[in-house]
């Protein structure tokens, strides 16, 4: 008997999940599903796209994939296609990877402005995720902001701010290049609740961003009190970020010659409202000042004052983080928005004769980290399947000819097909001296895709 | 210009990894190549390893070397790789990424650790 594993999510979690378990049960057979008819998650539509060598990880998935007990079926989406019950009736296991997929929002005045963008519609939509296709962005003003400081506010920055030759060769969407060519962009605020010291984007990111040719990098004076100082006792990764900022910090001081475009980081301060015009367009942000409290320096925690700032920009991300969504009602979160586990394990009461249930990735860890992380992760959670499955004696599962039936006459894209689009948009990119340019899916009855 | 070519190839070094299982990877390398090289060309079973291909964008060819061994390295790492480097579970005071540490004669023998790339904090 053959134990059947399906995992929901085909992107990092999911990939290194199936690369573990294929490679430490010999006897298994592994079903991926995948909502979207393309594979790799958030390597595809998250990564940017003048980040290529990160992609690079994809030729490991697909190793993966081309195992013969691994199945890709992509187009099926849990909680809408099938069900979490019916997933657990035919398999012995059900491994959830399927990501954080919505944005956390602020909850203050005018949030639903024109011209106030989610980062991750932004970011999908320069990456060719169907959902973010028809996203309304107006880049014909001067003033813009961020908010948020991590990884995903500085790609959306850089993409903001790079000269649009150099993305012109990456796999960047037409639809984004056309709108960024004709971009008036060139103020561009960072704006973060915490210090120089609390920052979450990585080290590898700023240093990108402080080389953008033409672009100057614009700190404030009063942002560095007291960090110069503090620097040596820093654990070696926050010190090297933090040495680099003040070695900005400081050139941008000294340096008065004019740039075509300039990037403002702001610190201490949190949104409170947007401002509109008559019709309805964002034209300022009132922040809060604040300050930090406790004493380990790089967890401090900030309390507001009644101090208040204003700054006008006309367009604005947020880009404060992501979150999970309860796919299917069988799905528990916890008030932290997790699901609960203990290395994978999702913690409940094991219904008699349903499959086993696990989490990993972004779902199961919260929305941090980079790939690294995710590897790890799935690793562990991998892992843990591999201890559980030595004493299963479950009766056998039907696996995915069961789940075939549920799904009668629903389109599935498989592996192979997936490898046609592959083929295809790398053609379609050479036309254009791209390394691809993605087909752009929407769900129809007719087919997957627009074009 | 083949014949220098084929001198070098010619040169042979030793190179181990250690996992943390406690499993030793003997392998022979080819002067010149680096250690990802060295994993990929001997199919070594290191899973994970080498996932953005030597492009220092990852940080999965993350090891340990020997204070010794580290120190005779004739190049000290770039602030790329450093960077990298800061993202790595278990960072030591010798660690290098593995696609960056280009094998010479010099470093025949050379033994590394790869280091649990599984950490079971959350996030
Ligand atoms: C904008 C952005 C840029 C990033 N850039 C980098 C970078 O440069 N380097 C780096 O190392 N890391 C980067 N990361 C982090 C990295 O993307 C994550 O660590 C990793 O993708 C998380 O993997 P995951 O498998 O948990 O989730 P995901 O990658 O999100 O995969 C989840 C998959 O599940 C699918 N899915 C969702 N709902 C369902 C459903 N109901 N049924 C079936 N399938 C479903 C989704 O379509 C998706 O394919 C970035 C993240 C973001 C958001
Ligand atoms: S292989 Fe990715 S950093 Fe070395």
């Amino acid at each position: 008997m053959v134990p059947r594993i399906c995992i929901v999510g085909s992107g990092p979690a999911g990939f290194y999940a199936a690369m573990h378990l294929s490679k430490h049960l010999t006897n298994i057979n592994i079903d991926i599903f995948e909502k979207l008819p393309v594979p790799f998650g958030l390597v595809r539509f998250g990564v940017a796209p003048d980040h290529p060598e990160v992609k690079n990880v994809i030729n490991q998935f697909t190793k993966v994939a081309n195992k013969p007990n691994v199945n890709f079926y992509g187009n099926i989406t849990l909680g809408k296609d099938i069900s979490l019950l019916q997933l657990r009736q035919h398999y012995d296991a059900v491994l959830l990877t399927y990501g954080a997929e919505e944005d956390k929002t602020l909850g203050i005045v005018n949030e639903d402005a024109h011209n106030i963008v989610a980062a991750r519609n932004f970011v999908g939509w320069y990456n060719g995720h169907p959902r973010d296709i028809d996203l309304k962005v107006d880049l014909s003003v001067t003033r813009a902001a961020i908010l948020g400081q991590g990884n995903v506010a500085l790609d959306v920055a850089r993409i903001l701010l790079t000269p649009v030759d150099i993305l012109r060769k990456t796999d960047i969407t037409e639809h984004a290049l056309s709108a960024l060519a004709e971009s008036k962009i060139n103020e561009l605020y960072l704006v973060g609740r915490r210090g120089p010291l609390q920052v979450a984007f990585t080290i590898k990111e700023l240093r990108e961003q402080l080389k953008l040719p033409n672009c100057k990098t614009v700190w404030r004076e009063q942002d560095f009190v007291g960090v110069e100082e503090v620097v040596a006792t820093l654990s070696r990764p926050r010190k090297r970020l933090t040495e680099l900022m003040l070695k900005s910090y400081n050139e941008s001081r000294n340096c008065m010659e004019k740039k075509d475009k300039y990037f403002k980081p702001i610190f201490f301060r949190s949104p409170n409202k947007f401002l509109t015009d008559s019709l309805n367009n964002v034209n300022a942000i009132e922040l809060i000042c604040n300050k930090l409290v406790g004493d380990n320096l790089e967890n401090q925690k900030c309390v507001a004052t009644d101090q208040k700032e204003f700054i006008d920009c006309d367009l604005v991300f947020r880009s404060i983080g992501y979150k999970s969504i309860k796919a299917d009602k069988d799905i528990v979160f916890d008030s932290n928005g997790f699901v609960v586990n203990d290395k994978g394990r999702v913690i409940e009461n094991v219904p008699k004769d349903l499959a086993r249930l696990y989490v990993s990735g972004w779902l199961g860890t919260g929305p941090v980290g980079v790939i690294l992380h995710t590897m790890s992760n799935a690793f562990l959670v991998a892992k843990s399947i591999c201890e559980d499955f030595k004493d299963l004696n479950d009766p056998p599962k039907g696996g995915f000819e069961e789940v075939k039936n549920i799904l009668s006459n629903h389109q599935i894209v498989d592996w192979k097909a997936w490898e046609k689009i592959d083929k295809y948009e790398i053609e379609q990119g050479k036309k254009l001296g791209k390394p691809r340019e993605k087909r752009q899916y929407v769900p129809s009855f007719t087919g997957y895709f627009r074009d | 210009l083949s014949t220098t070519k084929l001198a070098l190839d010619d040169q042979k070094v030793k190179v181990t990894f250690v996992l943390n299982d406690g499993r030793r990877l003997e392998s022979e390398a080819k002067v010149g190549d680096s250690l990802l090289d060295v994993v990929v060309n001997n199919e070594l079973n290191i899973k994970g390893f080498g996932a953005c291909e030597g492009t220092v964008t990852c940080s999965t060819c993350h090891v340990i070397l020997k204070p010794e061994d580290f120190k005779k390295l004739p190049e000290e790492a770039s602030d790329e790789e450093r960077d990298m480097l800061d993202l790595a579970f278990g960072l030591s005071e010798t660690s290098r990424l593995g696609c960056q540490i280009i094998l010479s004669k010099e470093q025949d023998g050379l033994e590394v650790r790869v280091p649990e790339t599984i950490n079971d904090a959350r996030g």
